[in-house]
């Protein structure tokens, strides 16, 4: 059967980003990236965190512009709340990169996405970060991640690409993997 | 001594490749470190068989001729077979033979052995893929008083202390090996990473007879996608069993080996696993049903619904909703990594490995080093490279360009030295 089929395009560059493949399989140290924020105290629990330049393929990288995100806490914890509180911006980090992946993915696969919708939810008791229980850790016990997708494929098609998108994604990875995190004071 | 051809190794690739090069007169001698099968002699556990049928091993000029086809060879029977085969083809195996150095010489190579010196014109390296088991850098802060053991020394679960065991892989070797320990009474936990599920008999047939007469097995190196990512995927979940039946994670979940995630790290006498199994499992469950759809459109195409059982799903691969993600070691007593193997490449001296140690090669044709090629290596040709039956083709076609080589080589000798 031969229909008149527009090409797929969900936004993403695939061929450059293959390209990109290639190029650092070749160039190791090139593929050596270091991302970067800076956070400052503005009152309360109220911060302002700042990312702007970043290292990669060999040199310092900038952003188009500088990006800003205030983080506080809610009023039930009698702060202001001038931001939102920073295991929402985990959980917005983590929903932003396995959008980011879906949308490569499926780009790469040829299916045309029409929405994608994924709603968030982590679970945590408080008993941890208020050290009423040792035995409660302070992070989340679970995240539950639930995409709505609209795309030109089969529901198992759709599995697929949301799958792969975990399997390639860093914060996923950040998540559900340990990091040693240093933090020192000058 | 002299011969135009090395063959190193004399495991069912390099027993072909002898096969092809004394189909074409080619003079060659096989080296070999201790016996013909040496590795499935030594270096592989009590009931191990093969995961392909006694069918599928068709080898250049030998094939199974018993009574049962589609039963899986022990090994015992797999050393039989290959001992008969190098005796079919009257393969030059010199055995007892153990290469120490591999190294460009004028327009040839020296290859250095604990029983003297050859000097050749063209190399095979048929050292196979798995001779040094991989373990993780982790293993290092595994608390001491707890025993490690890899599929090479592991033999059978009476030799483990009585206790907790924690294996870490989920390919073959890793689910055949949870499985018998946890028969034989010692508790285990499973750390499953990245795997690949398939049924042992789909409609009536073996999976390994649907791969071959679809054409999954023949998929060549050049033609997929990423051949990176296929050269490194694990091997399929399968046994093979006189009841044939399925390996698969729900099948030891039942049994009572408890499962968990990829491990990730080790901190504190505690093994850490990745939340990521839910994920895996649901990948793998998705690719089974991708190979099961081909199956179904090949039999569909072909109108042949008639010859087979009828179509199939199995039950998605059972995960708990909070796998734990952590263990106390001082619960475990035994640790198998069932985390793959890499080849040896210690008494190589040329500069053909990559950053990984891998043999930089194009379907076998070791491009650094003209007149060098490599066999049995995972997707190094076909999908079936690794299988006995894979051999076959990809010695006959490096064979091929092996000739060729030795041709140019005579009619313009130095010419293989300036393209090098």
């Amino acid at each position: 059967m031969t229909t008149m089929t527009t090409p797929v395009d969900n936004g993403v560059n695939v061929a450059a980003l293959l390209e990109a493949r290639e190029a650092l399989t070749a160039m190791p140290e090139a593929a050596q990236f270091a991302w970067r924020a800076t956070c400052e105290w503005v009152h309360g629990t109220h911060s302002r965190s700042t990312v702007e330049g970043f290292f990669g393929l060999g040199e310092e990288q900038k952003h188009k512009r500088v990006f800003t995100f205030d983080a506080d806490h809610p009023e039930v914890f009698a702060s202001e709340d001038n931001g939102a509180t920073p295991v929402e911006l985990v959980l917005a980090g983590l929903a932003g990169c396995l959008t980011a992946g879906i949308a490569s993915v499926a780009q790469n696969r040829e299916i045309q996405l029409n929405s994608v919708k994924a709603t968030l939810e982590g679970a945590m008791d408080l008993h941890g970060i208020l050290g009423i229980d040792p035995e409660v850790r302070n992070g989340f016990s679970g995240i539950k991640v639930t995409y709505d997708i609209d795309a030109d494929a089969t529901p198992d098609e759709i599995r697929a690409i949301v799958a792969q998108s975990q399997k390639r994604s860093a914060v996923y990875d950040i998540i559900t993997n340990p990091t040693n995190v240093t933090v020192e004071v000058r | 001594m002299r011969t135009t051809v090395v063959v190193i190794g004399a495991g069912h690739a390099g027993l072909a490749m002898s096969r092809c090069l004394t189909e074409r007169s080619i003079d060659h001698v096989v080296l070999e470190r201790g016996e013909v099968a040496n590795t499935w002699k030594t270096e592989r556990w009590d009931s191990l068989r093969l995961l392909t049928p006694n069918w599928q091993s068709r080898l250049p000029g030998y094939r199974y001729e018993g009574d049962d086809p589609d039963g899986y060879r022990t090994m015992p029977d797999t050393i039989d077979f290959l001992e008969r085969y190098a005796q079919v083809i009257s393969a030059p195996v010199r055995t007892r033979t153990a290469v120490t150095s591999l190294r460009r010489a004028g327009d040839g190579y020296e290859i250095v052995t604990n029983r003297g010196t050859w000097s050749c014109e063209a190399v095979v390296i048929a050292t196979g893929a798995c001779n040094i088991p991989n373990v993780p850098a982790v293993a290092a802060a595994v608390p001491s008083g707890i025993d490690m053991v890899t599929p090479r020394d592991y033999r059978n679960p009476g030799q483990l202390d009585e206790g907790g065991v924690l294996v870490v892989g989920a390919a073959a070797s890793g689910l055949q090996i949870a499985e018998e320990i946890q028969r034989s009474g010692r508790p285990v936990t499973l750390a499953v990473g990245e795997h690949v599920r398939v049924p042992r008999v789909y409609r009536g047939r073996d999976i390994k007879w649907w791969m071959d007469v679809t054409g999954v097995l023949d998929e060549r190196y050049d033609e997929v996608d990423n051949v990176l990512r296929v050269r490194n995927l694990p091997s399929l979940q399968l046994v093979g069993s006189d009841d044939h039946r399925d390996l698969d994670l729900n099948r030891l979940t039942d049994s009572g080996v408890r499962l968990v995630g990829r491990l990730a790290g080790i901190q504190s006498a505690k093994a850490q696993f990745s939340g990521s199994l839910a994920n895996l499992c649901a990948m793998s469950d998705l690719k089974m049903n991708r190979l099961l759809d081909r199956i179904d459109a090949w039999v569909s195409e072909r109108s042949l619904e008639r010859a087979f059982d009828p179509p199939q799903r199995f039950e998605s691969t059972r995960v708990e909703a909070s796998p734990p993600l952590s263990l106390d070691l001082g619960s475990v007593r035994t640790i198998v990594w069932a985390t793959g193997y890499r080849p040896d490449y210690s008494w190589l001296d040329l500069p053909v490995l990559d950053r990984k140690g891998r043999i930089r090669h194009d379907g076998g044709v070791v491009t650094d080093a003209p007149g060098v090629y490599v066999l049995g290596l995972p997707f190094l040709r076909r999908r079936k490279s690794t299988l006995i039956d894979g051999a076959g083709d990809d010695a006959r076609e490096l064979s091929d360009h092996l000739a060729a080589h030795l041709d140019r080589a005579t009619s313009h000798p130095g010419l293989a030295a300036r393209a090098a």
